[in-house]
Order: structure tokens, then C-alpha cells, then sequence
């Protein structure tokens, strides 16, 4: 953000080119440099740690009923109080992580997959071929990921496997239009053409040399698509097309806690609050990410960052 | 101009072409056998058949998408499957109260973000430009709905100025009444919206301040300020028009989900119950209306962006 963390990044460069190999968890120590790629990692390491204790632990069981102790304020045993049928909030929290957790790994694997091939089929085949990929890929963007959603659960219902998909399309279409002009400019690099002129297949070209070196800038799509996912899921379920009502969710208990919002309006904070913690942790680190991992930002005293465009437009 | 216009338009008219494709294998032709889906399980195959002459399903499916489509032409979008009535007229009773609020979102949205926007670009690195854009940051992470929640627990509950929930059944005959309960689902997506233009604009502000014409402005005499108001918020402007058409999808989605929270009988809540209802008929006219209405809204700001901006008017 300052000038202190860049300064402190640039100070670890000659560092690690001290040694014979530049360290390939370098990014990383500039990520931590930086305040806010160290606040998404934590919060984001936060959510996950919670998801997995989950897992196997939480203060009391997310589905117990207990109609004697329903709307109990914040205290103990119940730190973040009870819900209208008793349930601990604290415990469909964590439950609910697990849940969000879920959707975003899915959804950004989707997304990898479909961003990927998008990106290699508009940027490595024969002219025509990309070429329409490339219009395809913009036509696409143009469809906000609920539509999607709404598409997909109007024939199939909903679920959370709509939330993943229709995420994973979104903003595999989306990390496609950015990634297809980086592998573009690396394909003519010196490398690549010496790779191919020593013999390497397309493919293995694609895998050692084309991929490791569009990495960068697609894993931070991939972090701001998880953000997406983490929203959308939130959103969906709200509406009723994505998770189940016996699965924990976030955007579920939020649908569930806004029925008595006049009554009881502290007990929406909660689910809210965890919601836009984990969205802002996952939008920080990827902003840190790109800030750690692109050397030509940051520099220039007018150093600006570049604004983020064709973010598909989310339920949230 | 005229090429690029020409261009422009061949791209809108695929992009409609491939939306309405998508849109009919999506929920036409991959749901299967959509007769017995809808006449429920147990039905006679008599009543399937009924069905599936009603809806002309029995003929060949590119018959049925041109039949689709040529419908569109005559302005007729469709049927409904449960109430029969046609889907034209059901969206543009329904848009009285979502195009209001879509406008009051948008304008919200604009009124925040711009001045805020370039504020917090002028005082960067002091204590209240930080604030702003720290601020907009959170802000853009929040989902819609606990916005919203959080707006009807300060204005409504607490406060008791606004109404929480619905729509006046005398519609705009009592136009304030109407626009009451349109103001605080229009600050909820207006706010969320402005926070994310208002990390844009900042952005747009930066660059426009290391532009060799603002310099050239502080050079003969101007302050930096003036400098940059003077010269440099056009520039601004412009790329603010450019982002309009991405704020536009998102305050559809947006609407979407807030129409539901708010219950404002608007074309999002109609959405959201026609695919929880599964009347595919009627969800295939309403997404193709919706994304036929982003795609056209980005084709007129790209003109109007166009015409407006003297750099890419010399371009062409």
C-alpha cells in the first residue's frame, strides 16, 4: 500500500539473487510484505482452518434444536448467541465456512479448467480458430454469473453444484480473456522458441514454459474468482438455489435470521460479517498477489493499479 | 465511424444470436423431455402429448428456435406454462418498479462514487483518502443482501423512517409512496455498486494525474489540483462511461436479489419465482430480455464512448 512494505520487498531482492537461484517462495515474502496481501493470507488462512475444524469440531451440533434456549443473546455457552430454534450461531458459522470453502475450491477449479483451455485454444491454435474463441470468449462475458445460476437451476434445481458451475463458467470466461493475451506475448518469447526448436511438443511446451510463466497472473483471477464464488454462494443460497436447507450456509442463515430481523436484528450481523471477512480476504490477497508477483507495478512515484475490469457482476 | 459502428453492431447481433442459443439448449433442449417434466410424474402419455402440442415440442428443434425467435420479432417473448399469460406484458408491468429502482441504484451509485472517487485519488497517502479507499474496499466485499438487512435494521426498525418491506398496491397513482419504498433498495445497491465504481474511478484519477497533459497544465502555472480537475477529469469521465455497462449487469443482479429482500413485485422477484416455480417457457423469454438488455446497453456505451472521446474519434 505505503511506500514502506515496496521498499521492504525491494531490500529481499538482492537477498535471494545473492543466492545462485532466485528462491521460488520469493513472491511469497513479498506477499507477506505487503499489509494487504498479509491480511487476505491470514484471514483467508483463517477461514480454511476453521472449515476443517469444522470438520470434526464445533462447540455444539449445527442442527441441534433446542426450541428452550432459542434467541439466546451473545454469551456463555453461546458466544455468538442462538438462533429462532436454538441452534448455536457460532457453530453454523463454522459449519457454514465449511460449506463456503467447498464452493470456492470447486468453483475454482471449474473455473481453472474452463479458463485454461479458453486461453490456450484463443491463444496457441490457427488463426480462425482462436480468433472466434476470442469473440466467443467476449460475447460470454457479458452474461452475469446469476443468469447463469438462474439458468442452471430453472432445468436442474438448485444446489450447490449450480453455485460451482455457474461461478466456474463466469469466471473461467473471465480468467480466459485475461490470461489469452499473456500467453501470447510469452509465446514468442526466447525460451519458448528454443524449447520448441530442441524438440519439445506443443504440449510439453505448453506444461514447462507457456503455463509456469502465465501462473502470476492467473492465480490472482483465481483468488478474486474465489471471492466471486464465496458471494455468489452466499447469494444463491439466499434465494433458495443453492444450498440446501439442511446443509449449513451462510447465505442460508442469513435467509433464515432475516424473518425476525425486527425482533432480533443482532443476529444478522454474524453471518454478514463472515461473509464480507472472507470476500475481503480473498479480494486482498489478490490484490497483494499481484502486487507481489508483478514487478513492473509500484514503482513510478504515479504508480497506480491498474483497475480491475470485467469482474462478472455477482448475486451477493 | 460508420466501420467501427457496423463492426460494433455485427458484434452485438452474435452476441444476441449466441445468447439466445444458450439460452435455448439450456433450458429447451438439455432438460430432456420437458412434456413430462412438466405434466409431473404419473402422468398419462396422453397428457404429455397434450402438452407437447400446446408447446410445440413435437416438431424439430431448430422449427422450434426459429419459431422462438421469429416470435421476438412480432414482440412476443413467449407464454407462460402455469398462467398462461404472455411474458412481454408481465415484464414491462413488473418493470415499473424495477426500472426506477435500477435508475435511482445507478444515479446513487454515480453521486457517490465520483466525487468520493477522485477525493480519495487527491489526498492519497493522508489519513482521509486512506480512509475512503480502505472503506470502498470493505464496502465493495459486502454481500448486497446483509446490506440491505443492515439498512432496514437502521432505517426501518431503529429508526422507523422508511418503510422495511413492499411495494404500495396503488403503484405510482401515490408516486410518493412508490418512491419511499424505493429508496433504501435503491441505497443498498446503489451503495455496493458506488463502492466498487469508486475504486475505479480512484484508479482512472491516478492515471489521469501522470498524464503528460496534466503535467504539462501544473508546468504553466496551475496547481496540481487544478491541474487535475481541469484536465484531468475528463479523461476521468470517459472511463467512467466505459464501466457504466458493467454497473448496469450488476445493478440487474443486484436487483434481483434485493427485489426479494425488499419483496418489491419487480422483474427479478418474478424471476427468482418463475425458476424456483420451473415455468421454462417464461424463464426462457425473461434471461433472454435480461442479457438482450446488457448486451444492447454495452453496445450503446461503447458508441457513445466513441463519439464522445476525440482520442479514439482520430483513431477511427
Amino acid at each position: 500500500m505505503s511506500a514502506g512494505p515496496v521498499e521492504k520487498a525491494d531490500a529481499a531482492a538482492p537477498a535471494s539473487t545473492a543466492s545462485r537461484r532466485p528462491s521460488r517462495w520469493a513472491w511469497l515474502r513479498r506477499l507477506w510484505a505487503l499489509s494487504t496481501g498479509r491480511f487476505g493470507l491470514i484471514v483467508v488462512a483463517v477461514v480454511v482452518l476453521t472449515a476443517v475444524v469444522a470438520q470434526f469440531w464445533t462447540p455444539f451440533d449445527p442442527r441441534q434444536v433446542e426450541i428452550s434456549e432459542r434467541w439466546e443473546p451473545p454469551g456463555w455457552p453461546h458466544l455468538l448467541g442462538t438462533d429462532g430454534s436454538g441452534r448455536d450461531i457460532l457453530s453454523l458459522l463454522m459449519a457454514g465456512a465449511r460449506t463456503t470453502v467447498l464452493v470456492a475450491v470447486g468453483a475454482g477449479i471449474v473455473a481453472t479448467v474452463i479458463g485454461i483451455s479458453l486461453a490456450a485454444l484463443g491463444a496457441l491454435t490457427v488463426r480462425w480458430v482462436r480468433e472466434s474463441v476470442a469473440v466467443f470468449v467476449d460475447i460470454l462475458i457479458a452474461f452475469p454469473v446469476l443468469i447463469i445460476a438462474m439458468m442452471i437451476s430453472a432445468v436442474w434445481g438448485g444446489s450447490l453444484w449450480v453455485v460451482i458451475w455457474a461461478v466456474g463458467i463466469g469466471f473461467g470466461v473471465n480468467i480466459a480473456r485475461v490470461t489469452r493475451p499473456e500467453l501470447r506475448r510469452v509465446l514468442h518469447s526466447d525460451f519458448v522458441l528454443a524449447g520448441r526448436a530442441s524438440g519439445l511438443t506443443p504440449a510439453q511446451n505448453l506444461w514447462r514454459h507457456l503455463l509456469p510463466n502465465v501462473a502470476p497472473v492467473f492465480i490472482v483471477q483465481l483468488s478474486w474468482g474465489m471471492a466471486v464464488a464465496v458471494l455468489a454462494e452466499a447469494g444463491l443460497s439466499y434465494l433458495g438455489f443453492g444450498a440446501p436447507v439442511t446443509e449449513p450456509s451462510w447465505g442460508l442463515l442469513l435467509a433464515q435470521l432475516q424473518q425476525f430481523i425486527a425482533v432480533h436484528p443482532l443476529s444478522v450481523v454474524w453471518p454478514g460479517l463472515a461473509i464480507t471477512l472472507t470476500v475481503l480476504g480473498l479480494n486482498l490477497l489478490g490484490d497483494g498477489l499481484r502486487e507481489a508477483t508483478d514487478p513492473t507495478l509500484s514503482r513510478s512515484p504515479f504508480a497506480t493499479r491498474r483497475a480491475r475490469l470485467h469482474i462478472p457482476e455477482v448475486v451477493s | 465511424m460508420i466501420r467501427y459502428t457496423l463492426t460494433r453492431l455485427a458484434l452485438l447481433l452474435l452476441g444476441l444470436l449466441v445468447a439466445s442459443v444458450l439460452i435455448f439448449v439450456t433450458l429447451r433442449v438439455l432438460p430432456g423431455d420437458i412434456a413430462s417434466l412438466i405434466a409431473g410424474v404419473g402422468s398419462s402419455t396422453e397428457q404429455q402429448d397434450a402438452i407437447r402440442e400446446r408447446l410445440g415440442l413435437d416438431r424439430p428443434l431448430p422449427a422450434q428456435y426459429l419459431e422462438w425467435i421469429g416470435g421476438l420479432f412480432r414482440g412476443d417473448l413467449g407464454t407462460s406454462l402455469l398462467t398462461g399469460t404472455s411474458v412481454v406484458d408481465e415484464l414491462a408491468q413488473k418493470a415499473e418498479v424495477t426500472v426506477p429502482l435500477g435508475i435511482l441504484s445507478l444515479l446513487i451509485a454515480v453521486v457517490i462514487s465520483v466525487p468520493l472517487g477522485v477525493l480519495s485519488a487527491m489526498r492519497r497517502g493522508r489519513a482521509d483518502g486512506t480512509a475512503l479507499s480502505v472503506g470502498a474496499q470493505a464496502l465493495a466485499a459486502v454481500p448486497v443482501v446483509w446490506a440491505g438487512m443492515m439498512l432496514v435494521v437502521v432505517f426501518a426498525v431503529w429508526l422507523g423512517w422508511l418503510p422495511a418491506q413492499g411495494f404500495p398496491r396503488s403503484g405510482w397513482n401515490d408516486p410518493w409512496a412508490a418512491l419511499r419504498s424505493l429508496i433504501l433498495p435503491a441505497l443498498t445497491i446503489g451503495i455496493v455498486e458506488g463502492a466498487m465504481l469508486l475504486r475505479f474511478v480512484r484508479s482512472a484519477t491516478l492515471q489521469a494525474v501522470g498524464q503528460d497533459f496534466v503535467r504539462t497544465a501544473a508546468a504553466k502555472g496551475l496547481t496540481r489540483d487544478q491541474a487535475l480537475i481541469r484536465h484531468g477529469l475528463p479523461v476521468v469521465g470517459l472511463s467512467v462511461i466505459t464501466v457504466l455497462g458493467l454497473q448496469v449487469a450488476g445493478i440487474i443482479v443486484g436487483a434481483v436479489v434485493i427485489e426479494q429482500l425488499f419483496s418489491l413485485p419487480g422483474i427479478g422477484r418474478m424471476l427468482v419465482a418463475d425458476v424456483a416455480a420451473r415455468d421454462l417457457p417464461k424463464v426462457q423469454g425473461e434471461l433472454l430480455a435480461l442479457t438482450g438488455f446488457v448486451l444492447i446497453v454495452g453496445f450503446v456505451v461503447d458508441l457513445v464512448h466513441r463519439v464522445i472521446d476525440p482520442r479514439q474519434r482520430e483513431a477511427s
